[in-house]
């Protein structure tokens, strides 16, 4: 029940189309069934001059032997008949192709940007605990499930089970002794079907994943081609594979053994019950218990039993998998999502103050923990702290990535979480630690940033992020494409665009979390002069581990588990014993040389 | 574009089917086999309407029982003989359907370990991926399941068309004069119907590559507040595969009406003049039944055959890519004395390999990429066996191209690269790479444990030899901070891992591997300063008494170089130690050192008021 509502939920919209696939459906096999009767009545009655039964009201009015007789003179009736029966039949099966699939479509584009949209406004600390393949794998393969189940399965199935009783109804009309011979090897055949493809299930999966085994591996070994080939790793690498190429191979040879198994062994069945039905007929025949137009019928009627009934497992199979992906999309849609746009958007102007906030993940691990300081307006802030000391988690609670559990964010004098969400992310621009490029041109990668800029201010951030000059170099320049399909960029030139993209925008306030790092000293120091030039009274927050990046900040933090533990201008952090000046040590030592 | 070749073969290609055949060679039993059984199978299809005719004349329109037993035991004969062979065949068809590709795999695996890394450098994982997966793949399908249906089709056409002309030559052309009509039908619309599938295919594969930037790409998104944006891209994206998708059904939905509607009018022609001839007793009913199975039955395999013809053409653009990637030049291999000397390029034997001392010459070297200008011209450098050379410059100065010409990834356009006195492309390759240890920029692990990974160079390796490497490079500890400690898995890429953590390991495993000669490309980021701080020292003590090119970010490692080589434009401008270079006031004076000696200038300055 639950199943059919969310089957009901997914083709919500598409409810009128599929239904009509579905009437068709009902209408085409009414239709193709009655062909084999034509056939029997031409047999019997036309050719063969059996008279016909016609039901009570019309016997009185109409003369069956002159009609017939009409019809064995003019015989060009059965074929204009035929072909007539033929083309409803066409009609309706082109009905139910075309709006099964419109169906299908249409609701399966409307459920990918539902779930589009829904991921993106899925919270940030969803993105970062979730299992990208999966995720990846439920949008797509799941969504192809459903709607191969809707176009096709479903309706192929509606299909046999019509099919199965318009036919049964006819044969038992016609002869009830002779229907219950003509279906003896169903119900064996049927149950054959169902059990082999749930036992299926479980080796198609293994050999699914015998195949990604080999994927992976095929996979490292070419990402890793530079680490395979100076290790002299390649017999070694020609072995795993070939275990893996070996194993899929196996797999899929067993699904091929099982596979001729059930094939040939129903065929087999099925087979038989034709042959059952023709010499039983012929039998019967000669005995004169039925004629030879109910034999040719009968002949018909059980392949239109029998081999259908045979796909139906199948499909029983395919079902049960589009209910399991019609479940794993909906435990998407059900995460809550991020409240985007309640609260205020005043204008922003740069001051900040962190108030005794506290913040942690899970209950009773505080990642930061009583954190007090105050930014002027337009003034630059540098944080320094070992991996897990909480930088990262400080700056995302500004943009509201995350809540602070206690203490005050205010901005502006403000509170943070008064204002809306979308607000925030749209005046202050942060550049994150391993940025993400669009596999798109650079042009638009950067432009992306500030919705549709002009020419002159892509190039304006590009030349502030010190990247002109690399993309320059590129063949195509800004239209050079990034990623995969086109130029793999150094991650010094991917922070770069990361940043022109950033700071396309203008906004008020600025964070770079640690975006600089594979930028060489002397261009992060020019990026830098460049964005004061820019704007300057933007407030700027650089996480870094470099100190002579921090060094020109009006207040550098040192944070260690979630704690300030040092605070104050490179000058003063210098002159005491702690942290900052150790560091500051270690990547002095140049220095000494020159002194 | 070089990569987004013909997906669709036109002609038939000569030097393809001998490639594919070198493949199909082993397996040539198989494929005649299957080729009989096909036989068979359309001989018993054809038969059994044959046999309802027999019955029918014989038994039931005679009013006889005269041989129905025996009858009936031919007929149960003939469908278990059908079963039978229905069963061998496959089993015989799924087998050469999965051999084939995997030795395919296996011999364009092999090729991809022998392809030099120039060959990497200009061609897309992606491209390579989609090679050794989906279109081998279509291979062995074709080889197989194409074969099958090809040939029943075939023979049963054949077959029924001798059938009917010997039992009533006038039905049969009542029946064969519908045929024309299918087959033209047949061929448009299985063109057409596949070419669709395909595109959706490809549209179908934008939206997988969408949603893959929409949720790798998340927390980006968020963070440049885009995403209205973002939907309005995909929805453009799912748009164009809707309309296409409802096109695309509309005219598949066509084509099965169509010709069940031509198949009613073959079976109405029959019954017409037929009942007129049986009525009139000139033609027998088990003749007219018969036409009537024909009839329906003449329309699979002309379907059959059309769709199978289509597919072929794909899988010859699929096996011409396959074979393109097979007969890729290798520019860079083992030359045929070295092979006569040593054995082939990847079971080369190691007892005749000379000893590696780490002497390096690069004897007036020009090296120029494919396309473009010179990146080095004449280029000279020697380097004494143990000496830490650290190459500094701006980003394109040439630097890479050094070390990899030193890797032998490439090779000298002009000149020569002397090692031990000889020159390298007289040893083979493999025993450079064996005594090659390079870490670098980006980590690489593979998927599998920690300590798989650190064994990687040197699969003999203990667990103790293990654990010292890791020690050297102080990364036991927090490997065995680890959930399962050295067992624990990194995921696929070390994806498990952070930078730092793989960077680390990578060490261990250049470390492990024991090479005479160290190639680092340096990295800067990721590690935070004081862990990098214990790196550096850990190298040292690694890279002591080895030959050693690294391409240097860090301060402290351009220090502890014995010589500095500064490059520019391909060029050494300036080497020497730190000390040296620092005192001429040269380049790399201007490179590295404004930042620092500024800052520390102005301390000074400062504690001196």
């Amino acid at each position: 029940m639950k199943n059919l509502k969310l089957l009901r939920e997914y083709l919500r919209g598409s409810g009128k189309t599929y239904l009509l696939s579905l009437v068709s459906v009902i209408l085409m096999t009414v239709f193709s069934s009655m062909v084999p009767l034509v056939i029997a009545f031409t047999v019997d009655s036309v050719i063969g001059g059996k008279p016909i039964d016609l039901p009570a009201f019309l016997k009185s009015r109409v003369d069956a032997e002159s009609v017939l007789d009409y019809i064995r003179n003019n015989l060009w009736i059965i074929l204009v008949v035929l072909v007539c029966i033929t083309a409803l039949h066409g009609i309706f099966l082109f009905i139910r192709g075309k709006y099964s699939a419109v169906s299908a479509q249409v609701s399966s584009k409307r459920m990918r940007e539902r779930l589009y949209d829904h991921l993106q406004h899925l919270p940030f600390d969803y993105h970062v605990k979730a299992q990208t393949g999966d995720l990846i794998q439920r949008c797509t393969s799941d969504i192809e499930t459903v709607q191969n189940f809707i176009a096709s399965q479903s309706v192929d199935a509606l299909q046999i089970i019509v099919q199965v009783i318009v036919v049964l109804a006819i044969m038992m009309s016609m002869s009830m002794r002779y229907t219950l011979i003509s279906i003896v090897m169903v119900p064996i055949v049927f149950v054959i079907t169902v059990r082999f493809f749930i036992n299926m299930m479980k080796v198609f999966i293994r050999a699914d994943d015998a195949e990604g085994h080999m994927t992976t591996t095929l996979q490292e070994n070419l990402t890793g081609v530079r680490v395979v080939k100076a290790f002299g790793a390649q017999a070694f690498e020609m072995e795993k594979f070939d275990e893996k190429n070996r194993t899929f191979r196996d797999l899929t040879m067993k699904i091929v053994r099982l596979m001729a198994n059930f094939w040939a062994g129903t065929d087999l069945l099925c087979m038989l019950q034709h042959a059952l039905v023709t010499a039983i007929g012929a039998y019967w025949v000669v005995k004169d218990q039925v004629t030879i137009g109910t034999v040719v019928a009968f002949s018909s009627y059980t392949g239109m039993l029998v081999w259908p009934l045979r796909n139906l497992g199948q499909m029983m199979g395919f079902m049960g998998q589009a209910f399991v992906s019609l479940g794993r999309i909906q435990e998407i849609l059900d995460s809550k999502p991020e409240d985007y746009d309640t609260g205020s958007r005043p204008p922003i102007e740069g001051e900040i103050v962190f108030d005794d906030v506290c913040f942690e993940y899970e209950k009773g691990k505080p990642v930061l923990d009583g954190i007090s300081f105050r930014i002027e307006k337009g003034s630059t802030i540098a944080i320094l702290g070992a991996t897990g000391s909480g930088k990262s988690s400080l700056v995302q609670l500004l943009l509201r990535l995350y809540d602070y559990s206690s203490g005050s964010i205010r901005i502006d004098g403000m509170e943070l979480k008064e204002i809306s969400r979308e607000w925030i992310r749209k005046n202050i621009g942060i550049v994150l630690q391993e940025p993400f490029l669009f596999s798109r041109s650079i042009r638009e990668n950067i432009k992306m940033g500030g919705g549709q800029p002009e020419e002159d201010r892509v190039l304006a951030a590009a030349r502030a992020a010190c990247v002109d000059h690399d993309i320059q170099e590129f063949e195509k320049g800004y239209d050079t494409i990034v990623g995969e399909r086109g130029v793999t960029l150094s991650g010094g030139q991917r922070q770069r665009v990361a940043i022109a993209r950033t700071i396309i925008r203008n906004v008020p306030i600025l964070i770079f979390d640690d975006s600089l790092s594979a930028v060489d000293t002397e261009t992060d120091a020019q990026i830098r002069r460049a964005l004061k030039e820019r704007r300057k009274n933007t407030t700027t927050i650089i996480i870094s581990h470099r100190i002579t990046t921090l060094s020109e900040a009006d207040l550098i933090l040192v944070l260690d588990g979630g704690r300030i533990v040092q605070s104050g201008t490179h000058e003063e952090l210098v002159s005491k014993e702690g942290p900052y000046r150790r560091i500051w040590e270690i990547q002095s030592t140049l220095g000494e040389d020159m002194v | 574009m070089y990569f987004e070749e013909m997906e669709y073969g036109k002609r038939l290609d000569l030097n393809v089917i001998k490639r594919l055949a070198v493949f199909a060679e082993p397996y040539k039993v198989n494929i005649i086999i299957l080729m009989v059984q096909m036989f068979f199978l359309a001989l018993v299809d054809a038969l059994f309407p044959k046999l309802s005719q027999y019955v029918i004349d014989n038994f039931a329109v005679k009013k006889s029982l005269d041989g129905f037993w025996l009858l009936c035991l031919v007929a149960v004969g003939l469908v278990v003989f059908q079963a039978a062979n229905m069963w061998l065949m496959i089993r015989n068809a799924g087998r050469i359907e999965h051999y084939i590709p995997y030795d395919m795999r296996k011999t364009v695996f092999r090729k991809l370990q022998e392809l030099p890394i120039s060959y990497y450098d200009r061609t897309p994982v992606g491209w390579i991926m989609s090679r050794v997966t989906s279109d081998i793949r279509r291979i062995g399908v074709s080889l197989s399941w194409h074969v099958v249906d090809l040939f029943w089709s075939t023979f049963l056409i054949i077959i029924m068309t001798i059938f009917m002309l010997a039992t009533n030559p006038s039905y049969a052309l009542m029946v064969l004069c519908v045929v024309p009509a299918l087959a033209i039908l047949s061929m448009v619309f299985q063109k057409k119907i596949l070419f669709n599938y395909r595109k959706a295919r490809k549209y179908n594969s934008q939206i997988t590559a969408a949603f893959n930037e929409g949720i790798t790409g998340a927390k980006t998104v968020k963070s440049l507040g885009i995403e209205e944006y973002m939907l309005n891209e995909f929805e453009k994206t799912t748009g164009q595969m809707k309309d296409f998708s409802v096109r695309a059904a509309t005219v598949s939905s066509i084509y099965m009406p169509l010709i069940i509607l031509f198949g009613s009018i073959a079976t109405g022609l029959v019954l017409w003049k037929g009942g007129i001839e049986v009525s009139r007793n000139i033609a027998s009913y088990g003749t007219l039944v018969l036409f009537i199975s024909y009839a329906v039955q003449f329309f699979e395999p002309i379907r059959q055959l059309a769709r199978v013809f289509t597919e072929l053409q794909y899988t010859q653009a699929a096996a011409e890519r396959v074979v393109t990637l097979l007969e890729t030049e290798n520019d860079i291999a083992d030359s045929s004395e070295v092979v006569s000397r040593y054995g082939s390029m990847l079971e080369s034997d190691k007892s005749e390999w000379p000893r590696f001392h780490g002497h390096i010459v690069f004897k007036d070297v020009t090296f120029r990429y494919k396309e473009g200008g010179n990146i080095l011209e004449n280029f000279n450098l020697e380097v004494k066996p143990g000496e830490k050379i650290a190459l500094a410059g701006e980003t394109g100065a040439g630097k890479t191209t050094i070390v990899s010409l030193v890797c032998r990834f490439y090779e000298p356009t002009e000149g020569s690269i002397l090692i031990d006195g000889v020159d390298y492309r007289e040893r083979p390759l493999l025993w450079l790479y064996s005594n090659i240890g390079y870490v670098l920029q980006e980590p690489h692990l593979f998927s599998g444990t920690v300590s798989e990974n650190i064994a990687y160079g040197r699969h003999e390796a203990t667990m103790e030899d293990i654990v010292r490497a890791a020690k050297t490079v102080n990364a036991h500890d927090f490997i065995m901070r680890l959930e399962n400690g050295y067992d624990t898995q990194v995921g696929e890429r070390g994806s498990r891992l952070s930078t730092g953590q793989k960077q680390l390991i990578s060490f261990a495993r250049a470390i492990l591997s024991d090479p005479g000669m160290f190639v680092l490309d340096e990295a800067t980021s990721s590690v935070d300063t004081e862990t990098e701080h214990l790196i550096q020292d850990a190298l040292n003590r690694a890279l002591e008494g080895r030959t050693s090119f690294i391409i240097a970010h860090r301060l402290s490692t351009i220090r502890s170089a014995d010589r500095i080589l500064v490059i520019d434009m391909g060029r050494i401008v300036e080497e020497g130690t730190h000390i040296e270079l620092i005192r001429k006031k040269g380049y790399y004076y201007r490179l590295y050192t404004n930042q620092y000696m500024k800052e520390k200038k102005d301390i000074f300055e400062k504690a001196d008021q």
